[in-house]
């Protein structure tokens, strides 16, 4: 009889205990001013030093924790879901150019950043695409991804290319026909292909144009724009002979760095940082100064401040301070992330720049000019990442698996986007 | 005698609220020493399961929530999808080619278990290495071997001269790969519970079976495998739910994460999981429920196929060595 009071005294306790852990998540709200301590989320690696971090303690006496994502993907699932459930984002998140079009619909969740102190750090094309229906800035500019080619000297010269940066940059000025036509006279003298990854390419074709995708209302135009069709049939065309048959990303990709597999491909900023990781073992990796058909951006990121937030004044003053020229010019020296930010165009720090493993070349010089260069900001609007990878899938189909041809390919495309609605 | 009797009364009494008492205990102490795993279960189970069936029949997005009621409206969608059916069919083959390899070759290498081994703790906790791995790990260090250009075993096919196997752009060469996977991690799981299994068999049996006459491979299959019927059904179900579950392993085998360019290994997990949280499938939970609860239902009816083909089998077996 004792046992079975004890007991039962046991089980209430515990169910108790229980009960008051399970409601007992909720802490109070820190009371205003300067808390203490601010959060920051990142996916792969934004240059943001631990170094870095510690100037902002020092300046403001705000301990800095950092959270980074392997990649973009986890972190957006991470952001859609924590911004569904009003609660968990950190007070700084990091958001992708891919899906930030996604974001951009639920723009009131997200704090106002403007400030007319700010209003030319960036290039315009990257705040207009920050700035809501309303006219709100929701996020400021980390980096962007004005693309060179990159290419592989010493294939050129097996091949017999010239391999100077300056004469490969002439050699390839030109239209997308132009960069295919000079693939065609190196592959017939190499066993390397041309370029990695028919993907790449038609995303390189896709970025230069403003309405591909969508159009600037919102409609989903991909199966019917002749633009996005004649780029897929040029690349499928061209791809046959002049590709690695590779998949981005995919193991085999990775691989293919370190055999050789080609000898030329589209590179922005934050590409360097892959190439090199890939194939460290590698030498010959250099950089021309010239982009098919004009200038084009790939990806970029921006950081944002989730309304949910407690210190949402405070995250803000930090966003703005990690977005500042100084921040993202030691972000571009660590990790070749090109900052957005105008006022380096021109400076000497940025200018000055070289990277070693690619023959030293000057990319600081070299992404500048590239993002001149970049005059086209193609609208991204909410269903731009599920049809972009129902068309990188409708690719790989024909360029990797060869398990369809182009044009039965196309048509489960056509199938896929209406899916999607 | 009226003094007396109170006295008598409240003596009564107070045995009658022991008496209570200690009927209380024997009647519910039982219960209350199960109860955490039931309200664990309620919580962490049954409390998702309804919550999924609730949102199923709403139109539900991720960031924008609880939307207008739709009824049967999700489930019609799902079914509609083509990629759904794929997705079914690639569960299924996956499973077929994981479950029934991994269940007779851990039948065997228990058998060989059991035999009088040397250093029998080492064999034993050797067969459960891989299942210690993380299955991210198996699947990243596998999709590599089986990489379609630079992959080992597509090196070594060419080495013997073999055409090289598109294990990521086939559909089935891609089943069989995860398949491996699989395979490689549970099959020593479940050896050992076929072994401890095997370790309660009467020996009499064995020896009764060899004056008998009877061979090592006879008295596998008339003493072993009838014996083992309970363990069996546990064995096949749980590797039933866990096949048809499969998730880590193929949104492991390459970097997207989708399943391959024409769907080659998308899982229905997968699938669930893509719908509501995957950047292609925008956010739609009420798709996302409504592939969950298809789901569900399948595996209870392939489960009770399961128990009831494991019934027939196995006392078959049983009555013949009887």
């Amino acid at each position: 009889m004792s046992t079975s009071r004890r007991t039962l005294a046991a089980a209430i306790t515990g169910a108790v205990t229980f009960a008051l852990l399970a409601s007992g998540c909720s802490s109070a709200p820190a009371p205003g001013g300067t808390p203490e301590t601010l959060t920051l989320a990142t996916f792969n690696d934004f240059g943001y030093t631990d170094a870095m971090l510690a100037e902002y303690t020092d300046l403001t006496g705000i301990k800095i924790v950092q959270n980074k994502a392997a990649t973009s993907n986890d972190a957006r699932t991470n952001y859609f879901t924590k911004l569904g459930a009003g609660s968990g984002l950190a007070d700084v998140e990091a958001v992708e150019i891919d899906w930030f079009a996604e974001l951009m619909q639920y723009s009131d969740k997200l704090a106002d950043l403007s400030n007319p102190d700010l209003a030319d750090r960036w290039v315009q094309w990257k705040a207009d695409a920050a700035t809501d229906p309303d006219g709100r800035l929701i996020a400021y500019g980390t980096d962007i991804g004005p693309q060179a080619i990159c290419y592989r000297s010493d294939l050129f010269a097996a091949a017999g290319l010239p391999t100077d940066r300056a004469e490969v940059a002439a050699l390839i000025d030109g239209d997308w026909a132009n960069y295919f036509s000079v693939g065609e006279g190196f592959v017939a003298n190499s066993d390397a292909a041309w370029f990695d990854s028919s993907g790449a390419i038609l995303q390189g074709i896709l970025n230069q144009d403003p309405e591909t995708l969508e159009s600037t209302d919102g409609t989903v135009i991909a199966t019917t724009n002749p633009v996005v069709e004649t780029a897929y049939t040029d690349v499928l065309d061209a791809g046959s002979t002049l590709s690695a048959h590779l998949s981005q990303w995919s193991d085999d990709w990775a691989a293919g760095f370190a055999n050789g597999a080609f000898a030329t491909m589209l590179c922005p900023g934050w590409m360097l940082g892959v190439i090199e990781g890939n194939a460290p073992e590698v030498t010959g990796w250099d950089i021309a100064n010239v982009f098919p058909g004009g200038g084009g951006n790939w990806g970029g990121s921006y950081l944002t401040v989730p309304a949910q937030g407690k210190n949402t004044e405070a995250a803000k003053k930090f966003a703005d301070w990690l977005t500042a020229p100084e921040q993202q010019l030691k972000a571009f020296v660590t990790t070749g992330n090109f900052p957005s930010q105008t006022s380096l165009y021109n400076a000497d720090e940025l200018l000055s720049v070289t990277r070693p493993y690619f023959n030293d070349a000057p990319t600081g010089q070299i992404f500048s000019d590239r993002s001149s260069a970049v005059t086209v900001a193609p609208f991204k609007g909410a269903k731009y990442f599920p049809v972009m990878d129902a068309l990188q899938n409708a690719i790989t189909r024909v360029d990797v698996d060869q398990t369809e041809d182009a044009s039965a390919s196309w048509t489960d495309f056509v199938t896929d986007v209406n899916a999607i609605g | 005698m009226s003094t007396l009797s109170l006295v008598e009364e409240r003596a009564v009494r107070r045995i009658a609220i022991g008496h209570t008492l200690n009927r209380w205990d024997v009647k519910l102490s039982p219960y209350l020493y199960v109860s955490p795993f039931f309200v664990l279960f309620a919580l962490t189970g049954l409390f998702p399961l309804l919550y999924t069936a609730y949102v199923s029949v709403f139109d539900w997005h991720i960031i924008g929530g609880q939307g207008d009621f739709v009824g049967l409206g999700n489930f019609e969608w799902v079914l509609a999808q083509e990629k759904f059916w794929i997705s079914l069919r690639n569960s299924f083959s996956i499973f077929l080619l994981s479950a029934v390899p991994q269940v007779i070759l851990a039948l065997i290498i228990a058998a060989v278990l059991d035999q009088n081994l040397r250093s029998k703790t080492f064999w034993r906790m050797g067969v459960l290495v891989p299942y210690v791995v993380a299955p991210v790990a198996v699947a990243l260090i596998f999709s590599n071997m089986f990489g379609d250009q630079y992959g080992l075993i597509n090196n070594l096919l060419g080495r013997i001269g073999l055409d090289p196997v598109g294990w990521h752009s086939q559909v089935v060469p891609s089943h069989l790969a995860i398949a491996t996977m699989v395979n490689f991690r549970w099959t020593g799981y479940n050896a050992l519970i076929f072994l401890a299994a095997m370790q309660a068999v009467p020996r009499d049996y064995y020896e009764a079976a060899m004056l008998d006459g009877a061979g090592r491979v006879r008295q596998f299959l008339s003493i072993t495998v009838p014996s083992l019927r309970p363990t069996l059904i546990f064995v096949i179900i749980t590797s039933t739910i866990g096949g048809l579950q499969i998730f880590d392993e193929p949104r492991m085998y390459d970097s997207a994460g989708t399943g391959g360019a024409s769907s080659q290994w998308l899982t229905i997990t997968m699938y669930i999981y893509n719908q509501g949280f995957g950047p292609a499938g925008g956010g739609q939970f009420g798709h996302a429920a409504a592939a969950a609860w298809i789901l569900f239902l399948i595996i209870i009816v392939v489960g009770l196929i399961n128990l009831a083909a494991t019934r027939t089998i196995a006392s078959s077996g049983s009555r013949s060595a009887s």
